[in-house]
This record gives structure tokens, C-alpha cells and sequence, in this order.
């Protein structure tokens, strides 16, 4: 299958790890993964910090960029839930009908990677191997706004080696929120406080999530704990293998150096 | 009324009732925060219910019919309010009650001291009641000589501490029993001084000393969960019995309703009557469900009176995405779920609606700007959403509501802010990869010239107090891509 790649601008710019590691799962799949060069960001930072009106011509360059596509992925809950929920709104807000129809149409193609895997591809075992004590939290969006279930969960529990200990309340919120964190810092940290609070307690040494806001939300309290947790996307996860037999070319190609 | 309307309905006016706050939301909920106590007491209190009333809902096959039920019918309300309204009217005079109508707090407050100095009493005995809160008519009646006693447990908590309530349903939650306890020795005439802080025996004190209260007070005020058009029936839901007193007791009733609490037919009750319960108290049905039509010859007051308030929520009809703030059933569900609630507690709100439900409907009630800084309350974790239970997509509401206030900011000034600013130049150069690509390079140069973790200059340096930033990596996704 043709898939193109909706990187988010967060995972193009801090977390290329999460992307390059969609673009091999799928490749590794024996999809084809193209990155369309013109897409930039969703605009939903702009949205929810009450600047629709600027946010349009995000939308517009994103329904452009990705209308000529069957299959869309981004490996973001979040991003997916405001190309499905936010783009048509804002579309509308602004009186253009045209682009609010066409943004449905590339919202009703466009999936979260493990949207993706399970219900378009149909698989649970990417053939993945990850020998930690992993603890996965859902992030609001994908729990809540773009309802993926247990899909992460299920992908999670076929990886070879690997632990997977559950997160006590795991549903609540980090406490991100994009600008809530910079306007609210205090209740996000207050937050943040009690879900790092909980990743400790499942003795895990990686925390997962299918969002590097999230991640790096988490990530960031657990490293100025110096807790000695990390904090890895769902989808390097899933790309991970046996480090043996991995062909050298293509740990090459994956940037690894020797 | 003596107003004529011309364009946009009037909001709440300034200066009277409880909608507005003395500070913003971020400076409050700063010292909230830091209150271990009422940390405590709140994540204890709101995990309790969250539990039980989970369990409940859990019994339930038909919920997401029933809430979608409640949606319909509560839509279906806001679409014809003025004629439900009327039909409301004729129906309560028709039974033998009086109906007026108060455009704003000020005419509902004076509308209800008045009524009460017409019977000559100094006293009333209230029902809880968010819609007196909101309207502040305790401060009212004390301003005219009348004494408001009020009878729910929790709010009789409240008011004995001199203290404002935190949540819609358990106005006393940031309190726990040892602190009531103290309450109650220091400000409740005649108690045993040997009282102790077991839940029991603070009942029972509260118990005698509204005993006193309700069989010798002639004039109760109410407010009212549901009135039904085409009966006039109003109806109050409570759970301790003191609600049963006040409806039935006195010679005078006095209910202050906010107009949006009208729903059409006696069968609708079945609807609300089954999502209300289990999505506030986690009970299956509410202990105390009184409901009454007008005046009843020789059972009950004989005296009834009902207030329609609006104060604020035309305007809130008008508003074609906000408008379904008004589909609330004031359960309280959504604080009960909200991360950001259990930590801040009520207060930090400021208006008497805290929680997801006020950060949408204060704001609209009083004109966004009177309320700036609650859309933003919200991690848009979508927690209220789903555990309404008529179904208020409370995350739109806000996000369009963020929308409303940076227009409203851009209109009244001759400067856009900083942020503003900001936000137009970071959607232009997204909206040019060759910038946007030249922008990632810069931001990853200047991060490299920073020291790790001491990152980022005002404001934004509020998230890097307590996070490390992730360290910057070697080249962008699309670097990498373009080497492929």
C-alpha cells in the first residue's frame, strides 16, 4: 500500500526518532511510504489557542498537500484528532464550504498509526522485539477525541521481550494541553507531577505513548527528576528488532552508526 | 420588563452576584495548588465519586441512548425557549402559582425581597440552589434586613464558615470533617462542645439545628433542577431531606429557576430523572424527588411563587456553538472527572459554576472578557466530555470560546499582543516550508547555544520550571528524508 507520511511538525522538528521509525515499520511491512515535501503543520496549536482565523491557511495547505493521497498516517493522536475534528470547523468558520467537504474527505483518510496497523492493515505482530518493562499511557486525544482503544495495547502485547506493566490512572491527563503548560504551568506541572507519580510506580524503564507532546511533556518532568525513565514513541517501539541478523545497510540507513 | 433589546441579549451585570472572580485563573489555582490540605481532601473526595458513580452508570444498557435522549430533548428546548417559557407560565398560574420574570441578577433579587418582605418575615429558609448563588441573593436579603438560613448540609458548611462553595453539588468538598467539625463548635448556636468529627454526630447537630429552623420559618426560597411546560410542575432533586422541609413547610414558597431549565413534557422527567442521579451523587434514584404544581388547597404552601431569571443567558442562546452550556443539569459530573478541578479545587474559578461547565458557562454569561482566562483552564483532555450526561462537547465550547476572546482583544485594542503577534507570524512561515525549514535550522542552533533544561525565555519559560526540553536532535525528520 501507498502511504503517505503526516509527520507533525513537533515530530519533524524535535522527534524525528518517532518518524523515521513509522517510515521503517511501514517499510518493514512492505508499504511504501511517501513524505509529501509541502506539509508543514495541522495549525492545531493555533486552533485551540483561539487563533482559528490563522490557523486556515495551515488547513488549507494541509488539505492541499495531502488530498492527492489514499491513505494518510501520522504517528500523533493529537494531530489526527484535529485534522478529523478541528480542519472541516475552522473551514466553516470561515465560510468555505469547498474546503471544509475537502477536508472531511483527507480527515476520512487519515489515521493514527496504530488506527493504521490494526484496522487498514490488519495486523497486531509487526514482528517487533523490544526487550524492556514498558508502561504505555493514552494520551487525551487518542483516548478520547479519536477513540483508538486498546489498539496501541494490542500491538504492545505481541512485541517479543517485552514487559508491558500497567499504568495506574492511566486515562488521566499529563497535563500538556500545548499552551495550557506555558498558561496554566502550575496546574499542568501539579498534573504532570502525579502521572510521573504513576509511571514510577510500575517500576517501568520506558514509558510509551502514540504522542511526542506527550512524551515530551512526561519526558521532560522525568528528566529533570533525573528518574531514570525514559520516555520512547509507540512507533520506535514497533520498529524495533533483533539487533541480530539486522542487516548492516540498513542500520546504516537508519543513521545508526557502529 | 422595561428594557427594549436592540442586537445581542445583555450579559450578567457587573457588581452583583457570584460570576466573576477577583483574579485570573492561573494566579488562583497557583495558590490552590499549593494548599496540601484541600489537595487532599479534593482528590480523595472526587475519586469517591467518580467510583461510585461509575459503578452505576456501569448498570445502565441504555446510557448512551439516554444521554443522547437528554441531548435531544435539552436541544430541542434552546430551539423553542420563549414559546416553552410561556407555555410554562400560563400553566403555573393556572395552578395558582405567580410567575415573574427577572432580566438579570438586580431584578431577581429585588423581585424575591420583595416577596418576602411582603409577608413580614425576617427569615428564609433555603434549598440549595445554584441559580441564588450565582445571583448572590443571600448578600440581598441580609442587605434588607432578612436572614437566609440555608438548610443543605454542605451549604450550611459554607455559610457557617463564611466561606464561598467549590463544587455545584458538595459546595463544602474542599472541607473534611475535622475542619467542619471546627466550623460547628466556633459558629453554630448551642451545640454540644463535646462534639467529635464522626460523620454521624456533625449530622446530627446539623440535624438539630435546622430542626429549629424549619418549623418555625414561614418563607422558603428554592431553586429548581427541571419545570415541566405542559403541567407547571417544578421539581427539586435532593439527597438529605432538608429540600422535602423547605417545599412543604412554609406558608411561602419562592422558587428562582434560570429559564433554561424548562423542558416540555411530564415524560422528559424519565429522561433526566435517571441521568441526573447517576451521573452527580452515583445513586441509582435521588433519595428526596419533590415536585409540585402551583398551590394545592390545605397541603403545602399557599403561596407560590416562581422567578424566571435569565441574567446572561439569551446571550448564551445566541451563540450558536456555546449555546449547548445551557443543555447543563448542574451534576457536576464534569468537575468530578476534570484533572484540572481535583487539583485547583472550586475557588480558583472564581464564579460560583466551577470546573469544565463554568470555564464554558461563566464566561459566556458574563461576556468572555469578564471571564478572560477561564477557556483557558483546560488541558482539552476531553474528560468532561464524555462523562457528561447530556452530552456538552464542554473542549469545543472552549476552544471557541479562546477564539472569542483573542477577537474580543484584537477589537478593544489599537495593538495586537504579543501573542497575537506570534501566532500570525508562526502560521506564515508554516505556511512557507522554505521559511519553516529555515526556522527549524534556527531554533536548533540557538537551542545548542543554550544551556540543556534552562531553555526557553518569558513566557514560555513557565514550562521549562519543572520539565528539562528534549535535547535537540542532529537533523529534522525531513534532513533525514531528503538524504534518504
Amino acid at each position: 500500500m501507498r502511504i503517505a507520511l503526516f509527520v507533525t511538525c513537533l515530530a519533524d522538528t524535535l522527534f524525528p526518532e518517532a518518524a523515521k521509525a513509522t517510515v521503517r515499520l511501514l517499510e518493514r511491512l512492505g508499504h511504501e511510504v511517501v513524505f509529501p515535501q509541502d506539509q508543514t503543520c495541522c495549525g492545531q496549536m493555533h486552533i485551540n489557542t483561539g487563533y482559528p482565523d490563522d490557523a486556515l491557511r495551515l488547513v488549507r495547505r494541509h488539505v492541499r498537500t495531502f488530498a492527492p493521497y489514499d491513505v494518510v498516517v501520522a504517528p500523533s493522536g493529537s494531530c489526527v484528532g484535529s485534522v478529523r475534528h478541528q480542519h472541516a470547523m475552522v473551514a466553516r468558520r470561515a465560510g468555505d464550504e469547498r474546503l471544509a467537504s475537502r477536508a472531511e474527505e483527507v480527515a476520512g483518510r487519515t489515521y493514527e498509526l496504530s488506527e493504521l496497523l490494526v484496522d487498514v492493515l490488519g495486523v497486531t505482530d509487526v514482528g517487533a522485539f523490544y526487550p524492556h518493562r514498558v508502561t504505555y499511557h493514552p494520551t487525551c486525544h487518542s483516548l478520547r477525541m479519536i477513540r483508538v482503544g486498546d489498539k496501541p495495547l494490542r500491538l504492545l502485547r505481541q512485541v517479543r521481550g517485552l514487559d508491558l506493566v500497567e499504568l495506574p490512572q492511566a486515562e488521566q491527563c499529563c497535563g500538556f494541553g500545548g499552551t495550557f503548560a506555558v498558561k496554566n504551568a502550575d496546574t499542568s506541572t501539579a498534573m504532570l507531577a502525579d502521572k510521573m507519580r504513576h509511571v514510577l510506580s510500575t517500576r517501568a524503564d520506558v514509558c510509551t505513548a502514540g504522542d511526542a507532546s506527550c512524551l515530551m511533556h512526561i519526558g521532560g518532568g522525568l528528566s529533570r527528576l533525573r528518574a531514570g525513565v525514559r520516555t520512547v514513541h509507540l512507533a520506535e517501539i514497533l520498529a524495533s528488532t533483533e539487533p541480530v541478523g539486522r542487516p548492516a545497510e540498513q542500520a546504516q540507513r537508519d543513521g545508526v552508526t557502529a | 420588563m422595561s428594557e427594549t433589546f436592540l442586537g445581542m441579549p445583555a450579559t450578567a451585570p457587573r457588581g452583583v452576584g457570584h460570576l466573576r472572580g477577583d483574579e485570573p485563573f492561573p494566579v488562583a489555582a497557583r495558590r490552590s495548588l499549593a494548599d496540601a490540605q484541600l489537595r487532599r481532601n479534593l482528590g480523595h473526595a472526587t475519586a469517591t465519586i467518580r467510583a461510585k458513580s461509575a459503578a452505576v452508570i456501569g448498570e445502565v444498557p441504555d446510557w448512551q441512548e439516554l444521554r443522547e435522549a437528554g441531548r435531544a430533548i435539552k436541544t430541542d428546548v434552546m430551539a423553542r425557549l420563549p414559546e416553552l417559557l410561556e407555555q410554562l407560565e400560563a400553566a403555573v398560574t393556572a395552578a395558582g402559582g405567580t410567575v415573574h420574570w427577572a432580566a438579570d441578577a438586580v431584578e431577581a433579587n429585588r423581585i424575591v425581597t420583595d416577596l418576602v418582605r411582603a409577608t413580614g418575615s425576617d427569615r428564609v429558609m433555603k434549598v440549595k440552589s445554584m441559580a441564588t448563588q450565582e445571583i448572590g441573593l443571600n448578600e440581598a436579603l441580609e442587605a434588607a434586613g432578612i436572614e437566609p438560613v440555608e438548610t443543605d448540609l454542605a451549604e450550611l458548611i459554607v455559610q457557617l464558615g463564611r466561606d464561598k462553595p467549590s463544587h455545584i453539588l458538595v459546595p463544602a468538598i474542599h472541607r473534611n470533617r475535622a475542619e467542619i467539625r471546627e466550623i460547628f463548635l466556633r459558629e453554630m448556636p448551642g451545640v454540644d462542645p463535646a462534639l467529635t468529627d464522626e460523620p454521624a454526630i456533625l449530622a446530627a447537630a446539623a440535624r438539630r439545628h435546622l430542626r429549629r429552623t424549619f418549623l418555625s420559618t414561614r418563607v422558603a426560597v428554592s431553586g429548581a433542577n427541571f419545570a415541566v411546560a405542559e403541567t407547571g410542575t417544578l421539581a427539586v432533586v435532593e439527597s438529605e431531606g432538608n429540600g422535602r422541609m423547605c417545599l412543604t413547610l412554609p406558608d411561602t414558597l419562592i422558587t428562582v429557576m434560570g429559564i433554561e431549565k424548562v423542558i416540555p413534557t411530564w415524560t422528559d422527567l424519565e429522561v433526566f430523572l435517571q441521568l441526573l442521579p447517576r451521573a452527580s451523587t452515583g445513586e441509582r434514584m435521588n433519595p428526596y424527588t419533590s415536585m409540585w404544581t402551583g398551590v394545592t388547597p390545605g397541603d403545602g404552601p399557599q403561596d407560590f411563587h416562581l422567578v424566571l431569571l435569565d441574567n446572561g443567558r439569551s446571550a448564551v442562546l445566541a451563540d450558536e456553538v456555546g449555546r449547548q452550556a445551557l443543555h447543563c443539569i448542574r451534576c457536576s459530573a464534569c468537575l468530578n472527572v476534570c484533572p484540572v478541578y481535583e487539583r485547583t479545587g472550586g475557588h480558583a474559578y472564581g464564579s460560583v459554576y466551577p470546573g469544565p461547565i463554568g470555564a464554558v458557562l461563566s464566561p459566556q454569561l458574563t461576556g468572555v472578557e469578564d471571564n478572560a482566562s477561564l477557556p483557558y483552564a483546560s488541558s482539552l483532555c476531553g474528560a468532561c466530555f464524555d462523562a457528561c450526561p447530556v452530552m456538552i462537547d464542554i473542549p469545543s465550547i472552549l476552544v471557541h470560546l479562546r477564539a472569542q476572546h483573542t477577537a474580543a482583544h484584537r477589537s478593544e485594542h489599537r495593538l495586537p499582543s504579543a501573542e497575537a503577534v506570534t501566532m500570525a507570524a508562526a502560521a506564515y512561515t508554516m505556511d512557507h516550508p522554505p521559511l519553516y525549514e529555515a526556522a527549524q535550522r534556527a531554533s536548533r542552533v540557538t537551542r545548542f547555544a543554550g544551556r540543556r533544561g534552562a531553555g526557553l525565555p518569558p513566557p514560555l519559560s513557565g514550562w521549562t520550571i519543572g520539565r528539562d526540553l528534549p535535547q535537540p536532535p542532529p537533523q529534522t525528520f525531513r534532513e533525514w528524508w531528503a538524504q534518504r
